[in-house]
């Protein structure tokens, strides 16, 4: 089953890499991850997307724990959490399929942030699902190009994370 | 870089001032090692580390000792704190000096050893450009590490040993590298005193257990019909070998330790079952198996105790588990209560409640189990067919050395393999932090170094060596450094020509086919301890066995090489075969 996991860690040079080693050495999947400082410049915020059986999730979240630079592990999957994913695709645009892709990027709510006389690059914010679907949604060979963050998550009304 | 004849005039001149003294990088390592008071360092000079060694030279305080490779440095000062429950302490050069330790912090960190490894770094503006003797040694040591740093600016050195300190020692304890480059040594900073203490937001390991869950786990154990305490290296770490016998002592139940937790609860106690798993006795594996509480005490369910995991979880049996690391509960074994805390302070507290309590076990039951117990014991596991003339049985070898030695302080190291096996068996540990291996990364040539820091420690007791003719060479050229710093260690070199350990599984699971265990022109180690200064002793008929090692114990300030050649083809039995059930015991070769 799909978890998001939220991890609140020290910034400093090293952690990271402590995480994806973890990872790594226990033979644990990562979907995605994504990381970044937060307001407060000396703590960062992962948010780790990975798939395991209850036992293997409950082993992630002790091993993160573990590491020194780790403040504080939160499964998000086990309440309520927003889930987004910022993505961008480069799409060919000649002709009739330049209104199309239009209309494809409205219906996704998505916005077209460059243009050229054979392409648009469409972003798209959503949960993972959502811009998975845009890209079934579209032509397949019309895809030239496509890069997403991966998950960021936070969780709904009171369940905060922080120090 | 150069030190200036002026700078060293001024370094030698400076007074004393706290508040505006400037001291070298390295100046201010010695002053954390000396405020945690570290006696000894075992290390290996070389380019990344010369300013850290011209400090250690200036100061009389921390004795170091010269290995003669960096792999010994760091099990020397593992031994010490295995025995010591201190930090070790180990110091070595960057590139070469680091990998060769690498295979030491790897074998502290499997075990949970508080160390601290100092390295030595290129120039912080040589980092990255494949600089001569550089390596990643942060990326490199990461995954054998508890945790390890980079000091980047002088002005954080201290700050930075007293947090490795502090982590290494803390909650489950481990190896912290510190690793220090060139310019960072030789640095010049503002230095206001070593931190006294240290607070770090993102680590608070949890020393006292849930009080919920110990009234939970007690009431548990005391209403067991077939109650087992089952002990591992966690109690040694701890401290808590006193309130271990206690707990067992009040409660009348079996007990059994793990190869790291021997000595832990006295081997001489009859409600001592043996070590338990691959090479356990029919009583502690029987018991493992067909108990209906356990109790596991900072022990790890490690894959040489339970054998095959479907196997052990066919019997229904309720599992306590006590250990200051929440990732090793429920991480093999499911358990049903667990229990985060220190193991001391989680027994202190067990046995207060107990006091406190009229709830004791049924003695029905208890005297029933205990004679289900006696009836494995009853099968002698143990016994081995008595050697004679020129065939010497290892076994034989170590029973003797415990008889002769087990009313004084005696220290017992080990190397890894079939001779590990057999002093785990037979030597019966009483007390704890007497027997010092390596468990978990199961390391060859350990033996002498550990040896070597015990009796750095230990100068009064005695410290042998039981190894083989296999790990022994793997760090063989200790034996220069005993000689040069007066370590007066006894060697038992259980020589059987084999590889035993590989034989022994060749002969079980390969059909006989030894495929390279076989040591062919080895040494002649009487002479090659003579040539490092050592007595060296040939034993090779089993009358005199006995006599050599009286010989050896009193010749007390020399090294003493005994060379026992032990019987070719003797197998450690009980012997658990790999994808095997606990219960499922080979006893002997008519088993084969």
């Amino acid at each position: 089953m799909k978890h998001i996991i939220a991890v609140l860690l020290e910034n400093e040079p090293g952690a990271l890499s402590r995480v994806v080693g973890l990872f790594s050495a226990r033979g644990y999947n990562i979907e995605s991850l994504t990381v970044a400082p937060t307001e407060d410049p000396s703590l960062s915020r992962m948010t780790i997307e990975t798939t395991g059986s209850d036992d293997v999730i409950e082993q992630i979240t002790k091993h993160l724990n573990r590491l020194i630079e780790v403040i504080k592990v939160v499964d998000l999957t086990e309440g309520s959490y927003i889930e987004r994913e910022l993505m961008m695709v480069k799409v060919r645009a000649v002709g009739k399929e330049r209104e199309e892709m239009k209309r494809m990027a409205d219906i996704f709510r998505g916005r077209i942030i460059d243009v050229t006389d054979k392409s648009y690059t469409i972003e798209l914010t959503g949960d993972q699902s959502k811009n998975d679907a845009f890209l079934e949604a579209i032509e397949r060979t019309a895809i030239l190009e496509t890069v997403r963050t991966g998950s960021s998550g936070i969780g709904r009304g009171e369940r905060i994370l922080r120090v | 870089m150069e030190i200036s004849k002026k700078e060293i005039a001024a370094t030698a001149g400076a007074t004393p001032d706290l508040a505006s003294q400037e001291l070298r990088g390295a100046e201010i390592l010695i002053k954390a090692l000396q405020a945690e008071n570290v006696k000894y360092v075992w290390g290996y000079p070389g380019g990344a580390v010369l300013h850290i060694y011209d400090a250690f030279f200036k100061q009389d305080s921390i004795q170091h000792v010269l290995v003669r490779h960096e792999q010994a440095a760091v099990h020397a000062a593992d031994g010490y704190a295995r025995a010591t429950g201190d930090v070790g302490v180990a110091l070595v050069t960057s590139g070469p000096g680091v990998t060769n330790a690498v295979t030491g912090i790897a074998t502290a960190y499997m075990d949970s050893i508080p160390m601290v490894i100092i390295t030595g770094q290129v120039p912080t503006h040589a980092i990255g450009l494949d600089a001569f003797q550089e390596c990643d040694t942060v990326g490199i040591t990461r995954p054998i590490v508890k945790h390890n740093f980079l000091v980047k600016d002088a002005r954080d050195m201290a700050l930075t040993l007293k947090k490795a300190f502090h982590i290494a020692r803390s909650g489950r304890p481990g190896p912290v590298v510190v690793d220090i480059p060139k310019d960072v040594s030789f640095k010049k900073v503002p230095y206001a005193g070593y931190p006294e203490t240290v607070t770090m937001r993102s680590y608070n390991p949890m020393r006292k257990g849930h009080g919920g869950q110990i009234r939970k786990a007690l009431q548990l154990l005391l209403t067991a019909k077939r109650p087992y305490i089952y002990t591992g290296g966690g109690v040694l770490l701890s401290n808590a070998s006193s309130e271990l016998r206690t707990l067992v002592d009040m409660l009348g139940y079996p007990c059994t330790n793990t190869l790291m937790g021997l000595g832990a609860y006295p081997a001489s106690d009859p409600k001592f079952l043996g070590m338990l798993g691959m090479h356990g006795t029919v009583e502690a594996n029987n018991a493992m198996q067909n108990c209906d509480v356990l109790l596991a005490v900072g022990a790890r369910f490690d894959d040489r105790v339970i054998g095959n995991p479907k196997h052990f979880a066919q019997n229904e049996r309720k599992i306590i588990h006590i250990d200051i690391d929440p990732s090793s509960i429920s991480k093999r074994v499911k358990v049903d209560i667990p229990i985060v805390g220190d193991v001391k302070e989680v027994l202190t507290e067990m046995i207060a409640m107990i006091k406190e309590t009229s709830t004791r076990p049924d003695p029905a039951a208890l005297g029933g189990w205990w004679e289900t117990i006696e009836g494995w014991r009853k099968r002698d596991c143990l016994k081995y067919k008595p050697g004679s003339g020129e065939i010497i049985k290892p076994q034989y070898v170590v029973e003797t050395l415990w008889n002769m030695t087990k009313d004084v302080e005696t220290y017992i190291t080990s190397d890894v393999g079939q001779h590990q096996m057999w002093a785990a068996q037979y030597y019966r540990f009483d007390e704890p932090r007497r027997w010092i291996n390596s468990g978990g990364l199961g390391t060859m040539g350990v033996g002498i170094p550990y040896a070597m820091g015990i009796k750095l420690a230990k100068p009064d007791a005695e410290v042998y060596c039981i190894t083989g003719e296999g790990s022994v060479q793997m760090c063989i050229q200790e034996l220069s450094t005993c000689l040069q710093y007066n370590t007066p260690i006894k060697i038992v070199s259980l020589n059987n020509r084999y590889l035993g350990m590989v034989r022994q599984w060749q002969e079980v699971e390969y059909e006989g086919r030894y495929s390279h265990s076989y040591m062919d022109a080895l040494p002649d180690f009487v002479k090659l301890a003579e040539a490092y200064g050592h007595v060296g002793m040939l034993i090779e008929r089993s009358e005199d066995v006995e006599p050599a090692l009286r010989e050896a114990r009193k010749l007390k300030d020399r090294t003493v090489f005994m060379d026992f050649r032990t019987d070719q083809t003797e197998n450690v039995f009980p012997m658990v075969q790999a994808g095997k059930g606990i219960t499922e015991m080979l006893l002997g070769s008519e088993d084969l």
